[in-house]
């Protein structure tokens, strides 16, 4: 299972990179449980999300999951080809299957996430 | 939570295992997409060790059986299978099943695993003395092995051993093995006494049916458009409401039970009618309970199935309709998170 070292992790299993304004996706764990991504619905450019808001929605065949907000901020680029073909989600979850960005409103959130080792521990 | 007996076999290979009409079962292996052609293209095997199995045994069993259920076993020689259902006394559906006429005194009848119970206890009420029931549901674990090379899986393990014709059954040794499936494609279903089922699921499993899970079961049927009891089938729909009047033989020279239901339901016409609805545009999967609604207007209705096909690559799903809605080329839509999406009655089957 890859789980690059230098990104953060939520427990709901997303990626965090940056500091300021930060990409998010969720982690090739997450993308080989749900499988066969078909369908992502991805928040609003210039909308203001709160830490642990559902704030998109990915559907693998079997069901649909909420994504949420690692941070606190605002949306301010998505990744717009993944609305008309997700497949990156499963075949570069941690790169062209990244989701959006969000410029942090409390960058002290940042370092409350999982760093690599402790999501190590929570997916084994 | 019941575990079927394959349940270590399963977890060795990698099955994620979720609940199912009371069973811990396997829902995927490798993926439903990849599973879902491979039962497409090649051959597949899943675990429906949750199935029931009953016997039913009496000089009167054909007629018996007639009275109960839709279809008529009149049309059945020896060894041979017939799609049937059990309806309550309004004409809706308690059931759907597969029975198998072994002899003129015996058939053998194939259930689903969420109702069991209820099947089981309505036979046993409406059983007169002469005929004699036996639930072999604990009994008999299964596998279903299904796809356009299951006959070559089924003659890798059985050499000497011909597959029934399409609908048919054989019974030999302690095993059971009956030419039908859920899939819309060739195979068989295989019971045999749980104890050996391992053995049986290996040896198909060298024989090249890869493992799918019940996912894929679901995808696969209903690209098929085959009914699923508990939700495209219901206790208030009729099977004539649901197009499976091919099913429902009501000339077939005795009553049984709603009968009398449907065949005013015939007369007078169908008000609402089970419909094939697949998405016109890039959308969300449409579900099993989602709001449908009339385009731009009123909801009326929900998905009974849903889901994406992994054929078509696109939204497909069935619901019941008002018979006025149920033309082809209708327009509908479907509300996914407070947003609406176009749908298009389409012809039965998606694929």
């Amino acid at each position: 299972m890859n789980v690059p070292d230098h990104l953060k992790y939520t427990e709901s299993h997303e990626w965090i990179d940056g500091s300021e304004v930060v990409t998010v996706g969720i982690s090739d764990h997450a993308q080989e449980e749900l499988t066969d991504v078909v369908y992502l619905e991805l928040p609003e450019i210039g909308r203001t999300v709160k830490k642990g808001e559902a704030i998109a929605v990915i559907e693998s065949v079997k069901a649909a999951n909420d994504i949420y907000a690692p941070v606190s901020g605002e949306i301010v680029e998505i990744n717009e080809p993944l609305g008309e073909a997700p497949e990156p989600v499963n075949n570069d979850p941690f790169g062209d299957g990244w989701m959006f960005k969000i410029k942090t409103s409390n960058a002290s959130e940042i370092d409350e996430l999982l760093n690599a080792d402790a999501y190590r521990q929570l997916i084994s | 939570m019941k575990t079927t007996p394959l349940a270590a076999l399963h977890e060795s290979l990698g099955a994620r295992m979720l609940p199912f009409a009371g069973w811990e079962m396997p829902i995927q292996y490798q993926g439903i997409v990849a599973e879902h052609k491979a039962v497409r293209e090649s051959v597949g095997i899943f675990d429906i060790s949750h199935m029931g199995q009953f016997y039913a045994s009496g000089n009167s069993v054909a007629d018996w059986l007639n009275s109960l259920l839709t279809n008529d076993t009149g049309k059945l020689g020896d060894g041979e299978g017939q799609y049937t259902l059990l309806l309550n006394e309004k004409g809706g559906v308690i059931d759907d099943m597969i029975i198998y006429r072994i002899s003129a005194d015996e058939f053998f009848l194939v259930v689903n695993a969420a109702r069991i119970d209820e099947d089981w206890a309505w036979f046993q009420k409406h059983c007169p003395a002469d005929i004699t029931l036996r639930n072999e549901s604990d009994h008999f674990a299964g596998v279903a092995v299904q796809g356009p090379k299951a006959k070559a899986a089924w003659k890798a393990v059985f050499p000497d051993c011909d597959l029934p014709e399409k609908n048919g059954i054989l019974e030999k040794d302690d095993w059971v093995v009956c030419r039908t499936g859920y899939t819309g494609e060739d195979g068989f279903e295989f019971f045999s006494p749980a104890d050996q089922i391992e053995t049986w699921f290996q040896n198909f499993l060298d024989a090249g049916a890869q493992p799918c899970g019940l996912g894929a079961r679901d995808s696969l049927r209903l690209e098929k458009c085959f009914p699923l009891n508990g939700s495209d089938l219901n206790e208030s729909n009729t099977p004539l409401e649901a197009g499976l009047g091919f099913f429902v033989k009501l000339d077939k020279g005795c009553d049984f039970t709603g009968s009398d239901v449907l065949q005013k339901q015939k007369s007078k016409g169908l008000k609402q009618k089970l419909v094939a609805l697949k998405a016109t545009g890039k959308g969300p999967p449409p579900r099993g309970g989602y709001d449908i609604a009339l385009p731009g207007g009123e909801i009326i209705g929900q998905l009974t199935s849903g889901g994406q096909s992994p054929v078509l690559a696109c939204g497909i799903g069935m619901a019941y309709v008002p018979i006025e809605l149920a033309d082809l080329g209708t327009e509908i839509e479907v509300v996914v998170r407070d947003r609406r999406y176009p749908l298009e009655v389409v012809k039965k089957p998606f694929v």
